[in-house]
C-alpha cells in the first residue's frame, strides 16, 4: 500500500522507528515494515549459525562446549527476537518483558543447579560409587 | 489512508474498539498482551530447562551417553525447517502490512507446511525411539521395570565389549571370592539384554518388586541374602545396549570425543539413563504441542486472510500469531543444541 502523496512522511510515531530503514518503505501510521532483504539476511544468518552450532561439536573445548553452543543459541534467539519478532522497532517495554522472563528463568535454573549439588558432601555414596565432584554445567 | 476513510456513526476505523483511542494504541496493547503471554510460556518451558540443567549438571555422563540415540541429522533438518517457517511467517506479516493478500496466503500456507514437516520428522524420530525401546517409563530399556520380551528391535543395539575387570571396584564388597563371576551373572539383569549375552533370561524368577539384583544372578550361584546384595549394578554393564561409537549416516560423527563407555559409566548412571529420555520427551513433546497449536492458529489466520480480513489497517492477528510461531522457533533454537549436540 503506497502512501498518498499528501500523506505526511513522518508521523510522531515514526520518530520511534529506526531511521536507518529505507525511506521508500511504505508507512502506515503505526506500521513499521521490515524490508524483505533484511528478513532474508537474518534467515541466512540463522542458517549459518545453525551450521556453526553443529560444527562446534568438533571443537574439543571441554566444558566450554556447552557455553559455545549456548552462545550461538542466544545469538540466534536474539536475531529472531529482534528482527522476526520485531523487537528492535517495538516499544522497549515488550523487550523488557522478554528480558524479565529470561532473567527469572536464569535465577530459577541457576539457584536450582547450585542447590542440587550443595548437599552432596553429606551423602554416603552407594557401594562402589566414588564421590562425584560437582561438575560444571 | 483509504482504509481509515471508512466512517459511520462513531467515526472510527472499523477494527478499533471503543476503549482505545487510536488503532496504534490498540495494536500496541494487543502486542503487549501477547508478549506477557509469551513470557509465561518462557517460564513454563523454564521449568523443563531447569530440570534439564540440574539433571545434566549432576549426570553429565548420562547425557553424553544417551544423546547418541538421538538423530542429529534429523534434528538439524528440523531446525532448518523451523527457521524457514519462521522466515515465511515474518514475510507473511510483511505481506499483511503491505496489503499483499495473495502473498500473505501463500506465506501462511508455507509456514503451515513447515509445521507439518517439522511434526512429520518428529514423528519419524519418535517412532524410531519406540522401535529401539527408547520410549518412556517401562518402554525404555533402561527403566527398571522394562520387560525385555517386548517386540522392540533391541537386538539392533548389540553388546559392547566385554566388561573389563578393572572397572569393577568395590561394587559388592560382601561377595568376596565370587566377585569374579559376578559380572557375567549380573549381565542378565541389564534392562536391555541381547540374545548374545542373555541366553538364559527365562531363568529369571523374581517378579517385579525385587529389583533384579538377587534373582538375576546366574542360576548356579546361590542367591545372596537380600541385605548382602547391592542393588547397584556393576559398572561393567552400565549402559547396556547403547552404542558408544557413531554409526555412519545415523549421527554426526564426533571425532575423538571422550564419550563415556560402558566401562567408565557408573551403574548409577546407567540406571538413570532412562530419565534422559523422559526429559527429552517432555521438552520436545511440549514443544511439539506448541507447534501443533501454532499450526492451528496459522490455519485459522490463513482462512481469514483468504477471506480478505487483513490489510495494512488491521493485521494484528497475523502479527500476534507470528509472535507465537517465532517463540516456538526460539524454544527449538535452544532445544536443538542442548539435546542433540551434547559434547
Amino acid at each position: 500500500m503506497e502512501h498518498p502523496p499528501n500523506e505526511p512522511q513522518a508521523t510522531p510515531s515514526d520518530q520511534l522507528h529506526d531511521p536507518g530503514i529505507a525511506p521508500d518503505q511504505p508507512h502506515e501510521e503505526h506500521i513499521h515494515v521490515v524490508p524483505l532483504s533484511l528478513l532474508a539476511g537474518i534467515f541466512v544468518a540463522l542458517l549459518l549459525l545453525t551450521i556453526a552450532t553443529v560444527g562446534a561439536i568438533y571443537i574439543q573445548a571441554g566444558d566450554l562446549n556447552i557455553w559455545i553452543a549456548l552462545a550461538i543459541a542466544v545469538l540466534k534467539a536474539a536475531l529472531v527476537a529482534l528482527y522476526f519478532m520485531h523487537l528492535r522497532w517495538d516499544s522497549p517495554f515488550n523487550g523488557v518483558i522478554l528480558i524479565t522472563a529470561l532473567a527469572f528463568v536464569a535465577i530459577f535454573v541457576g539457584i536450582a543447579i547450585t542447590d542440587s549439588t550443595e548437599y552432596r558432601r553429606n551423602l554416603n555414596p552407594p557401594p562402589g560409587m566414588q564421590p562425584v565432584e560437582s561438575p560444571d554445567v | 489512508m483509504s482504509d481509515h476513510d471508512h466512517t459511520h456513526d462513531h467515526d472510527h476505523p472499523p477494527h478499533l474498539a471503543h476503549h482505545f483511542d487510536t488503532p496504534t494504541q490498540q495494536f500496541e496493547s494487543g502486542k503487549l498482551g501477547m508478549w506477557v503471554f509469551l513470557a509465561t510460556e518462557i517460564l513454563m518451558f523454564g521449568g523443563l530447562f531447569c530440570a534439564y540443567a540440574v539433571y545434566r549438571a549432576n549426570n553429565p555422563d548420562v547425557f553424553l551417553y544417551a544423546h547418541h540415540s538421538l538423530n542429529t541429522k534429523l534434528g538439524a533438518i528440523n531446525t532448518v525447517v523451523l527457521l524457514a517457517s519462521s522466515f515465511t511467517m515474518a514475510w507473511g506479516v510483511r505481506a499483511a502490512q503491505l496489503g499483499q493478500k495473495p502473498l500473505l496466503v501463500v506465506m501462511l500456507a508455507l509456514t503451515f507446511l513447515g509445521g507439518c514437516g517439522f511434526m512429520g520428522i518428529k514423528t519419524v524420530e519418535y517412532m524410531d525411539k519406540w522401535e529401539h525401546a527408547h520410549w518412556v517409563g517401562p518402554w525404555n530399556e533402561y527403566h527398571p521395570d522394562h520387560q525385555a520380551d517386548e517386540s522392540h528391535a533391541e537386538a539392533d543395539f548389540g553388546p559392547d565389549a566385554p566388561p573389563e575387570n578393572g572397572v569393577l571396584p568395590e561394587d559388592h564388597p560382601a561377595e568376596g571370592s565370587s566377585e569374579a563371576e559376578a559380572a557375567p551373572g549380573m549381565v542378565d539383569q541389564s534392562p536391555a539384554p541381547t540374545g548374545v549375552e542373555q541366553p538364559d533370561r527365562a531363568t529369571e524368577t523374581a517378579p517385579a518388586p525385587q529389583p533384579d539384583a538377587v534373582a538375576a544372578r546366574s542360576p548356579a550361584e546361590p542367591a545372596l541374602p537380600q541385605d548382602r546384595v547391592s542393588l547397584i549394578r556393576p559398572a561393567a554393564n552400565a549402559p547396556a545396549g547403547l552404542r558408544t561409537e557413531v554409526v555412519a549416516g545415523d549421527d554426526v560423527p564426533v571425532a575423538e570425543a571422550p564419550y563415556p563407555s560402558r566401562e567408565t559409566m557408573t551403574p548409577l548412571d546407567r540406571d538413570r539413563t532412562h530419565i534422559f529420555y523422559q526429559i527429552y520427551y517432555l521438552m520436545t513433546g511440549l514443544h511439539g504441542l506448541h507447534v501443533l497449536i501454532g499450526m492451528g492458529l496459522i490455519a485459522w489466520i490463513g482462512v481469514r486472510a483468504f477471506a480478505g480480513h487483513f490489510g495494512p489497517a488491521y493485521y494484528t492477528p497475523v502479527d500476534l500469531v507470528g509472535l507465537y510461531w517465532h517463540l516456538v522457533d526460539l524454544i527449538w533454537i535452544f532445544l536443538f543444541p542442548l539435546l542433540y549436540l551434547i559434547h
